[in-house]
């Protein structure tokens, strides 16, 4: 068997594939394992049959439980063996192993043994090995060896100590953090990479104290560190430090800017990189302190080496999306980069130059990306497709070229995702450049002759539907979608009848000759292709039969379901088949808000077909159960809104209260949430005395006490206002918490007899205007907007006075006004100076309210901003600029 | 640990794409049938580029590979999307170099299988759990040979006193720099 591990003659080498592991079996290979049994150990043999283990391993082969006990038993009998050679694998096998707790006792003597011996290489190794496979019980025994070798001379040894309390801080924090004094030794060796493990080790140590991270950084930036991958560390934490410490960036005196700056002239490329991209990094960066940062990583832009490249262009990638202006100095280095032989490095240069680039650059940068696009991988594509649509955002008048751009790439071979993003693009560019509307539809037009993909060929149509009839010509579009209907699946046969029908709706001229081919789709071997043909016949009126009027079909065809699809999912569920029928008024309108991780995940950018994301199930539900449980409450009617709760008391004080307002019709009612936090209390007939003095057109005609309150399981008392019907009364409240108290027993957790009336002040409570808004979000903002026409539109203008940013004012009118923010535009872009937010809203009596709002900052940081309303009722519209003008 | 530059993995493969030696230090790969279809992806998207001069680098599915080529062997070093290029370059020039070394120059697929117990302990002594422990091919070459000083007769002898001789030879040439 040993055989093919001797060297062949290495004349002549015919055989390419010859391996000297040709043909090896994990079965044997455990026979030959028991070589390590024999009492004359052959050290070469050995080693050979561990490496032939390790090969197997490393190929993905597994050992049974048995298997593994058995070679990890055998071998522990070659510590027997004084060489050397053989040793290391042992260690190496030993890991690879992974043996359990009680395996590992029977190594744990012969590892400690080497861990003191006078070898260098068996110390730290034998460190890793014990370190790799203990457990905690252990460590305490180890710890004294432990320490002495973070602070031992050989470099190895001290490295391999650190590391492994890197990874044991993971497991026994308490352990490793008692050897702080040692690693802050070993920070100052002369070793470049005990510096560098020390560091690291000695942050991890102290990440969760401020404090002394600063400390730390603060010390060391003034040049002790020798290691660039330690000065690497450095840069890490110091940005860290930056970032956590709020300073003021207006002053420009930002803490250890210099050393970033520094570490810029640094020798090491990876060191220079780091501070490099650190910089950009930073929170609201200035054009000043990029400066030195863009140009080192211009000249890493035309460096031999691929790496440096690809790092340099990648950073400045990302600087190009917040400061266009700084990159631009690179843009000739970048250009060459397109053709650069690396495709990743060509795709981040091109998209980076659509970032930057002007007007005038379009056409040229088109050129060349055209020759370009054939050889990359779809993932690119995609990257580059969304390049170029915001360019076009960016440069209206250049649709035409980039449009043509689109439609030519469009027909080009490529996968689903990739076939999505051009079609996305294509949507948003003609929802946002009107002059590209009519070229845009027909390129779409023509994709779907020939679109495998039923997914988007349904939205298209869709999208064809209410932007089609709207053309100077909608009848050229006809064609197209009536193709679908002999060519298609049943899917997108049906969507290909619904767009029919709204071109018909919209169309009077087209009415006769839509109704002859609605007749013929009543034919259709599917189902759901007849049922909508004939559904539209009836509603268009075809047959004479139907006398809606056209505004109600037209709301039929084209109004968006105003309602969560995830609400009406469950209502749907909810819904038990009786006489009564479905009520779709009874669904929930509320959306909740986004949790904000999901904001944050990848890729969400609004997109021209996808309608809203689904908000997760909304507490509305339980509320409304529990109020109408309470018969006091019964008659008020359909709960409209309940608030978030807001607190009424301090955190951590003795009693816990925080408020929900629920508004209804004719009333509001204040849920008060009780929590007791003193263990030697309970409470009795808990009341909430409002005084409502300021709040002139409230009237109390309920409240509803809580029998009892012990200690941490909150209860709930009620208090109720009659209200104006339909009226948006503001006023505020104050609260006194009013209630009997009496001592329990500790030791026996009963309470005494006897109480003592008692009362507590809370805080103010407030009724605003927001109350009565719902947040409500539509799908498609402009269309809604066009939808509701200017006939109630009010527009003014506002300054907000000085403000710290434009994030700031714009979350100011969101909160004040309570609507729910439209297509990502609370967003405010840093640094930007200008910003338009969309919003949308139901008002009180169930009226839509649309806003548009326009804001600019000046130099001293004064905020203007121009409203624009949209609703149902004038009434309404003015009530939104009274809640701004007051607010 | 975030901050501190991690591997997530190192991988030498033959000109095939099949695994000589793989090392894996995070848990982004639980199973076999994983690790190996994100090789089967690397070879697919690094195979018909030219990583023979310079270290080549590409991105995807959010890891940033680098990776060199020398005859029918592929070098890969894998780290996070966030993580610093220019440290995994370092890492895999270490590790490119370091074989080149134990191989005495003759770096092919075949010295390499035969020299696999050599090639095993290199990756063991350059990262160890995602940490770097050491980027120098020199002091890993010297780490990895020394252990035969002792030993007597092992059976690659030839090969390794060869290979200590170059790694003196550079050794005290990087010491007169």
């Amino acid at each position: 068997m040993a055989q093919p591990f001797l060297k062949k003659d290495d004349d002549h080498d015919d055989e390419a594939d010859y391996s000297p592991f040709l043909g090896i079996e994990k079965g044997a290979v455990l026979q030959e394992a028991r070589v390590f049994n024999d009492h004359q150990l052959d050290p070469r043999r050995c080693s050979q049959v561990i490496t032939k283990l390790l090969y197997l391993l490393n190929q993905g082969e597994t050992f049974t439980k048995v298997e593994a006990t058995e070679v990890f038993f055998a071998v522990t009998k070659l510590f027997q063996s004084r060489d050397l050679g053989l040793r290391r694998m042992v260690y190496v096998i030993i890991k690879e192993l992974s043996p359990s707790a009680d395996e590992v006792i029977i190594v744990t003597s012969s590892l400690m043994k080497d861990m003191t011996s006078k070898t260098d290489m068996y110390r730290a190794n034998a460190i890793r090995v014990l370190c790799r496979i203990t457990d905690g019980t252990l460590l305490t025994q180890i710890e004294r060896y432990l320490k002495q070798a973070i602070v031992d001379k050989n470099p190895v040894v001290a490295s391999a100590a650190l590391v492994s309390g890197i990874h044991l801080l993971q497991t026994n924090p308490e352990i490793v953090k008692r050897w702080s004094n040692e690693v802050q030794e070993a920070v100052q060796s002369r070793a470049a990479l005990v510096q560098f493990h020390a560091l690291a080790l000695l942050h991890q140590i102290r990440q969760n104290d401020r404090l002394a991270v600063n400390k730390l950084v603060s010390s060391l930036t003034k040049g002790s560190v020798r290691s660039p991958l330690a000065q690497c560390l450095l840069i890490r934490y110091t940005s860290q430090v930056i970032r956590e410490s709020a300073s003021n960036t207006q002053t420009g005196d930002r803490p250890f800017y210099d050393f970033l700056e520094g570490c810029l002239r640094h020798k090491a490329e990876m060191v220079i990189f780091e501070a490099a991209r650190a910089i950009t990094e930073l929170n609201g960066v200035t054009s000043r302190e990029l400066t030195p940062a863009i140009t080192v990583l211009q000249l890493f832009l035309s460096s031999t080496k691929p790496v440096l490249r690809f790092a340099a262009v990648r950073t400045l990638n990302k600087v190009a999306m917040t400061h266009p202006i700084a990159v631009t100095n690179c843009n000739i280095d970048m250009e060459s980069l397109i053709s650069d032989q690396n495709r990743s490095i060509a795709t981040l240069a091109i998209t980076t130059l659509l970032k930057t680039g002007n007007e005038f650059s379009v056409d040229r940068l088109m050129k060349q990306i055209t020759t370009f696009m054939s050889d990359i991988a779809d993932e690119f594509k995609i990257v580059v497709i969304e390049a170029i649509r915001s360019l076009c955002l960016k440069f209206p008048l250049k649709h035409r070229s980039l449009m043509n751009f689109l439609s030519n790439i469009i027909r080009e071979e490529g996968g689903f995702e990739y076939k999505k993003a051009i079609v996305d693009s294509i949507v948003i560019l003609i929802r946002d450049i009107p002059e590209a509307k009519e070229s845009g539809l027909l390129h779409l037009c023509e994709f779907i002759e020939d679109c495998e993909f039923t997914y988007l060929s349904t939205q298209i149509l869709h999208f064809l539907g209410i932007e089609g009839p709207k053309t100077s010509d909608p009848s050229k579009y006809i064609r197209y979608i009536y193709n679908r209907v002999h060519l298609e699946n049943a899917t997108v046969r049906a969507g290909a009848v619904s767009t029919l029908a709204k071109f018909g709706a919209m169309v009077d001229s087209l009415k006769p000759r839509i109704f002859v081919l609605l007749r013929r789709c009543l034919f259709d071997t599917d189902d759901e292709v007849r049922d909508r043909a004939t559904l539209y016949l009836n509603t268009l009126g075809a047959d004479g039969a139907v006398v809606e009027t056209g505004e109600d079909v037209k709301e039929f065809l084209f109004g968006s379901l105003d309602i969560p699809l995830v609400n009406l999912e469950r209502s749907l569920k909810n819904y038990e088949p009786s006489e009564e029928s479905f009520d779709i008024n009874s669904v929930p309108k509320e959306v909740k808000i986004q949790p904000l991780a999901e904001k944050k995940a990848p890729g969400k950018k609004p997109t021209g077909l996808g309608g809203p994301p689904p908000g997760p199930p909304s507490t509305i539900d339980a509320y409304e159960k529990l109020l109408l449980s309470i018969p006091e409450f019964a008659n008020f009617g359909k709960l409209f809104k309940s608030s978030a709760p807001v607190e009424l008391t301090e955190a951590e004080t003795e009693y816990a209260v925080n408020v929900v307002k629920h508004i209804f019709d004719g009333h509001v009612v204040f849920q008060y949430n009780c929590t007791n936090t003193i263990p030697e209390q309970l409470l009795e007939n808990v009341t909430v005395i409002v005084d409502a003095s300021e709040a002139e057109e409230f009237a109390e005609v309920a409240s509803k006490p809580l029998r009892s309150l012990p200690y941490d399981s909150p209860g709930q008392t009620f208090v109720a206002f009659e209200k104006p019907e339909g009226v948006p009364a503001v006023g505020k409240f104050s609260n006194m918490l009013r209630f009997i108290v009496k001592e329990v027993d500790p030791s026996t957790g009963e309470a005494e007899d006897d109480g003592v009336e008692d009362e507590y002040q809370l805080e103010e409570l407030e009724v605003v205007a927001a109350d009565y808004m719902l947040k409500v979000g539509v799908s498609n903002f402009r269309n809604a907007w066009e939808s509701m026409g200017p006939d109630c539109e009010r527009v003014d203008e506002y300054g907000l006075g000085p403000r710290e940013n434009l994030a700031e004012a714009v979350n100011a009118v969101i909160n004040l006004l309570g609507m729910q923010p439209c297509e990502g535009t609370e967003v405010v872009p840093s640094n930007s100076r200008s910003h338009t937010c969309l919003l949308s809203g139901v008002y009180i009596g169930n009226v839509k309210v649309l806003v548009r709002l326009q804001f600019g900052i000046d130099g001293p940081k004064d905020v203007a901003m121009k409203l624009a309303v949209r609703s149902e009722d004038e009434a309404v519209s003015d009530v939104i600029h009274e809640i701004v003008a007051s607010g | 640990m975030e901050l501190c530059p991690l591997v997530k993995n190192i991988l030498l493969l033959d000109s095939e794409g099949k695994r000589i030696a793989v090392k894996y230090y995070s848990d982004d790969w639980p199973t076999n049938a994983a690790k190996e279809a994100f090789e089967k992806a690397v070879f697919a998207k690094t195979q018909k580029t030219n990583a023979r001069t310079d270290a080549e680098i590409t991105m995807f599915d959010n890891y940033v590979v680098v990776y060199k080529f020398v005859q029918d062997l592929h070098f890969f070093v894998t780290g996070g999307e966030n993580e610093n290029e220019i440290i995994l370059a370092a890492v895999l020039q270490g590790f490119y170099d370091a074989v080149g070394l134990l191989l005495r120059g003759t770096v092919d697929k075949k010295e390499a299988l035969e020299n696999l117990d050599l090639i095993l302990l290199c990756l063991d002594e350059i990262v160890d759990g995602g940490i770097i422990l050491e980027t120098d091919a020199n002091v890993i070459t010297g780490k990895v040979a020394s252990h035969s000083m002792d030993a007597g007769a092992p059976l690659t002898e030839q090969t390794i006193t060869q290979a200590l001789a170059t790694a003196r030879e550079h050794l005290t040439r990087s010491l007169l720099k």
